[in-house]
């Protein structure tokens, strides 16, 4: 047989399961099922395909079915209660209600169901507790609408006659006899191209794996079968680093570039270093209960003496040009085991534990910093956060902005701006907005500031300027993902992390 | 930090709100929000002096060169009996107070609700919720000059309060009074309770608890206050008491000094307006900053932050409580300057950037474990409090707001908790994590509590085989020698439990799950885990280079 182009692509490309049924297109889909030894969900998936490569049109119907329910098989079989009793009562004319119900062998339910229905046929009247019968001989074996309807099911509903409507919604208030089933029924129509091909017999013979015989032994002048190569392959998930690894990452590398050194500090420390050593009072808010998680039943130590005691002078007044907070500053109050509520804690230790030969410094550090918070959607606990400090005789204000644009514009972000602000540790202070291109609003993103000397004295014993930032990653991180709810960026759940796209900053 | 709401009709009185402006005031240093009927600002801990609306409409008009300099109020000296008699009863409680009279002022309701709103916020912030400083402003008309000051028997102090209809006795406030259950920490632990009274032995409050109703409230009627602030630290008093009078001589009073009658001491008059002077070097300003200011434009910087600047020294206004070093002035030099005309410079770099060894090794076995498919996980530092009986000592947070109070003691927990999560996601679940985990350790750091890092391997559904497999290969890849021992772990099933061991120190153990801890978290498939401290690994990888 001769066969154009078209057809010759088409037969390339069918798939073992595709060549079985062609031989039976030409029949209804449930002959194809018998012939062709399918079962009915591979069936429909080979006709989704045989219609991508434009064999078929599928044709689904949805319908509504009627069909018997469990009373309703038996009544078929065994006649519908009223019909019963019927037939008691053509044997038991004018029989007392009472006696009837006993003797007519139905359920108190379907007797007095049966009874209802026969008096509103008018077959039957009641008189004083008395059936009397009223209707002909003939008129008693004519099947009722009921009775009729039941013989036809199952019926989609969409073809019962106008007449049988009220009947069958009679028989669907009635308990299981009926009831009703969405169904869907598969058909399809050939395309032209289908028509071609349709109950051919292929005897086409082509590679479908490529197995190790025929890579050592050749094709033998067999063609490959051509695959849908459009067709959707199944999902695939990789192992992957969190996107907040990513992140953080990348963020990394950038104060890596610029010279900085990594250095590392306990999550859990001492209100010494993560408030004393940073020049906040002892009454400051944030050394409150309510913002910072302080761990139960537990002591911190202090560190060197000379430290302890350049701390309470700073803290008291008097001392590196400063009149200090003006209180008395209480050891034990610093001995507070805390989870850090920022990095800073970690560049206090840094600081301290320099050596005169060690300057000029640049640290980084990146970590988690925690406050005492509820979680909702725009509230949560635990944050990262990018630490940073430039220890060096020449550093100044503009310095520090500098380091800051810098940082910035390597996340992505071009328009930024520098605010006032204030934290009990640096002064001059500021804090850092972008600008937000949708809600139209400056983002606050993180502070920093030149430490105070009070800071600079009780750390390395002398005052030298010290820039210092600390700044919160999530809002960042929240913007380049679209997340809306903070709560994801903790998210265990492994579908949102198979699917999470890489950091591609 | 104060969120301060003004009604947006009063402000624009006296300030032109259009973008230019707001723009101005955000670089004040107090960002702001506007609403249909309000201007809402926020002011810094070191700014509790703009807190009344006045005094911030007066630092803005400074700033923007309508008003500079700093503003000088006429003080008037006391009048007859202006005296407020201070008892040494007090001297053990709360020993200080500053006053002041303010007259001819006129009330409406709007700028009553104005003078109690900032009064509250003074008592928030700079008054650390009352303990450092509380303020009492009276009508001067319902009381007799001249005041007293002292402590008293809770049983003897009697007067109707604030917000109540019968007389009440000390004792009796701290107990029902809202104001007295809010506050009674602050007076808990004295015998005697510190009261004004007037002339006539009228109580007119109980500092720092509550005014009394009959004396302690100002109305449309009131032309004259009486204003007291009482606490610890009486020049923190006086600037206190000089923020509120300069807000009530911008509300158009006039301001009286009293006189203060500390017993043996000299007598003292307040409010004190002269201001503390302080030096600045022009260099050392230029320096910090970057910048290079001539002392012209200096002057004028600092005229603009309400300053007067004369030859190397300057006067703080007296309503200033943050003065604490140069540094802070030129901070306000910068402010005066704009932050947004302070060209950012990226100073020349020297020095290699140097990542952590640790960090560095970390990122290592991630490659290794993203190489066979894994997936990293990222749990809360804090857990719920545990369900399994441990024999190790939890370390707990006192007052969470969540259901978080546990730290971490290993990731096995948190990753048994994220597998039970994620029952619905197609499996197999192959997960790893490395973070910190705690324990206990007296003695060997300054906290108390150990900090390691941890690395945690989890597979569902999996055997002990599919995770040894792992182990092997990881350890091959980092070039380190180990060996497992039979051993036995809460959560895994013995005889298929093993310790993992470089030389001989125990670094981590790997086993299947058991049942048991499976369904606690009710989990319907298999998990075989691993669960290794990195220390000895660092340490062994430490030795070879």
């Amino acid at each position: 047989m001769e066969k154009n182009n078209k057809v010759q692509e088409l037969l390339e490309k069918l798939s073992p399961i595709e060549r079985k049924i062609i031989p039976y297109l030409n029949l209804s889909p449930d002959e194809i099922l018998k012939k062709a030894e399918l079962d009915a969900v591979s069936l429909n998936h080979t006709l989704k395909f045989l219609e991508n490569k434009g064999v078929l049109q599928v044709k689904t119907k949805n319908y509504e079915l009627i069909e018997l329910a469990t009373n309703g098989i038996y009544y078929k079989k065994n006649h519908l209660p009223e019909r019963n009793l019927i037939i008691f009562l053509d044997m038991h004319n004018r029989i007392s209600i009472k006696d009837a119900e006993k003797q007519s062998k139905l359920s108190n339910n379907e007797f007095k169901v049966s009874l209802g229905i026969l008096k509103n046929k008018s077959i039957i009247s009641l008189n004083k507790g008395i059936i009397i019968l009223n209707a002909s001989k003939e008129e008693l074996t004519k099947k009722f609408p009921e009775e009729k309807l039941i013989e036809l099911l199952p019926i989609e509903k969409a073809k019962l006659s106008p007449e049988h409507l009220p009947t069958f919604e009679n028989l669907r208030r009635r308990k299981d006899i009926i009831n009703t089933r969405n169904c869907q029924h598969i058909d399809f129509e050939l395309t032209e191209l289908g028509k071609q091909i349709a109950g051919e017999k292929l005897e086409i013979n082509l590679i479908e794996e490529v197995t190790s015989n025929i890579i050592l032994n050749g094709t033998n002048g067999k063609k490959f079968r051509k695959y849908d190569i459009y067709a959707n392959a199944p999902k695939l998930y990789g192992g992957k680093k969190h996107f907040l690894s990513q992140s953080i990452e990348y963020a990394k590398k950038i104060w890596l570039e610029m010279g900085f050194k990594e250095m590392k500090g306990p999550i859990v420390d001492t209100s010494f270093w993560v408030f004393d050593s940073l020049f906040t009072p002892q009454d400051h808010p944030a050394r409150d209960m309510q913002d910072t998680f302080f761990l139960k039943n537990q002591e911190g130590k202090l560190p060197n003496t000379k430290l302890i005691q350049r701390v309470k002078e700073v803290h008291e007044g008097g001392y590196a040009g400063s009149t200090g907070w003006k209180y008395k500053w209480d050891e034990e109050e610093s001995k507070k085991v805390v989870l850090r509520t920022h990095t800073t804690s970690i560049s206090a230790r840094t600081l301290a534990n320099l050596k005169e030969s060690d300057f000029p410094v640049k640290y980084f550090s990146i970590g988690k910093v925690f406050r005492n918070e509820t979680i909702d959607w725009s509230h949560g606990f635990e944050f990262s956060q990018s630490e940073g400090i430039v220890a060096d005789e020449n550093m100044n204000f503009r310095n520090l902005l500098g380091f800051l644009k810098e940082f910035y514009k390597k996340m992505g972000f071009e328009k930024i701006r520098f605010r006032p602000s204030y934290f009990a540790y640096t002064e001059p202070s500021v804090e850092i907005e972008i600008f937000h291109p949708e809600k139209k609003e400056w983002i606050e993103l993180g502070g920093a500031g030149m430490l105070r000397p009070e800071v600079t004295f009780a750390l390395i014993g002398k005052e030298i300027p010290i820039l210092a930032w600390g700044q919160g990653l999530d809002r960042i991180i929240m913007d380049f993902y679209k997340i809306k709810d903070i709560r994801e960026i903790h998210s265990t759940n492994l579908k949102i992390l198979r699917e999470k796209k890489f950091w591609t900053k | 930090m104060a969120n301060i709401k003004y009604s947006k009709k009063q402000i624009e009185k006296y300030l032109n709100l259009n973008e230019k402006n707001i723009e101005k005031i955000a670089m004040y240093g107090t960002p702001l929000s506007i609403s249909k009927d309000f201007l809402e600002i926020e002011v810094f801990p070191n700014r509790p002096d703009i807190i009344p609306m006045q005094n911030f409409i007066r630092a803005i008009n400074a700033f923007t060169g309508k008003n500079p300099g700093m503003k000088k109020y006429k003080i008037n000296k006391p009048e007859k009996n202006y005296l407020v008699k201070v008892s040494s009863s007090v001297s053990s409680i709360r020993p200080f107070t500053a006053c002041a009279i303010v007259k001819g002022l006129s009330l409406d309701d709007e700028k009553i609700k104005e003078i109690v709103n900032w009064q509250e916020k003074l008592h928030l912030t700079l008054g650390r919720n009352r303990k450092k400083v509380a303020i009492g402003i009276y009508p001067l008309h319902k009381i007799k000059l001249p005041i007293k000051y002292e402590a008293m028997d809770p049983d003897k102090i009697k007067f109707i309060p604030l917000e109540s209809e019968k007389e009440m006795l000390g004792e009796e406030i701290l107990k029902k009074h809202p104001k007295g259950i809010e506050y009674a920490g602050l007076l808990e632990n004295f015998n005697k309770f510190p009261v004004f009274t007037d002339a006539e032995k009228k109580v007119l409050s109980m500092p720092p608890i509550i005014n009394s109703n009959d004396t302690g409230k100002i109305t449309t009627d009131t032309e004259g206050v009486f204003i007291e602030c009482s606490g610890f630290d009486f020049n923190l008093l006086n600037k206190t008491l000089n923020i509120i009078v300069s807000a009530f001589a911008e509300m158009g009073g006039k301001i009286y000094q009293m006189e203060l009658d500390y017993e043996k001491a000299k007598k003292i008059l307040t409010p004190d307006f002269s201001p503390a002077k302080i030096k600045i070097s022009l260099e050392k300003a230029n320096s910090l900053l970057g910048l290079k200011i001539s002392e012209k434009k200096l002057q004028k910087l600092l005229a603009k932050m309400e300053y007067n600047y004369k030859a190397g020294t300057l006067l703080i206004p007296p309503w200033r409580t943050d003065i604490l070093h140069e540094v802070d002035i030129i901070e306000d030099i910068a402010i005066a300057y704009g932050y947004e005309n302070i060209e950012p410079q990226m100073p020349k770099l020297v020095g290699a950037g140097e990542e952590n060894f640790e960090s560095k090794i970390k990122t290592k076995i991630a490659e290794i474990l993203i190489g066979l498919g894994f997936i990293e996980i990222s749990s809360y530092h804090l857990m719920k409090k545990d369900l399994y009986k441990r024999k190790t000592e939890i370390i707990e947070v006192a007052n969470s707001k969540t259901e978080y109070k546990v730290l971490r003691p290993n990731l096995i927990e948190p990753a048994l908790e994220i597998f039970s999560n994620n029952k619905n996601n197609e499996y197999p679940q192959k997960i790893f994590e490395i973070g910190e985990v705690f324990s206990k350790s007296s003695g060997k750091t300054e906290t108390g509590i150990s900090e390691s890092d941890s690395l945690l391997i989890a597979i569902s559904p999996g055997n002990f085989t599919d995770v040894k497999q792992i182990l092997d290969y990881l350890f091959k890849m980092l070039d380190i020698d180990y060996r497992i021992d039979e051993s036995i772990h809460e959560l895994m099933i013995e005889g298929r439990t093993g310790e993992i061991k470089i030389k001989n120190s125990k670094i981590g153990s790997l086993g299947e799950l058991h049942p048991k801890t499976l369904r606690i978290k009710n989990m319907d498939m298999p998990v075989s885990a691993i669960e290794i401290y990195l220390e000895e690994i660092y340490n062994a990888l430490t030795a070879k280079n």
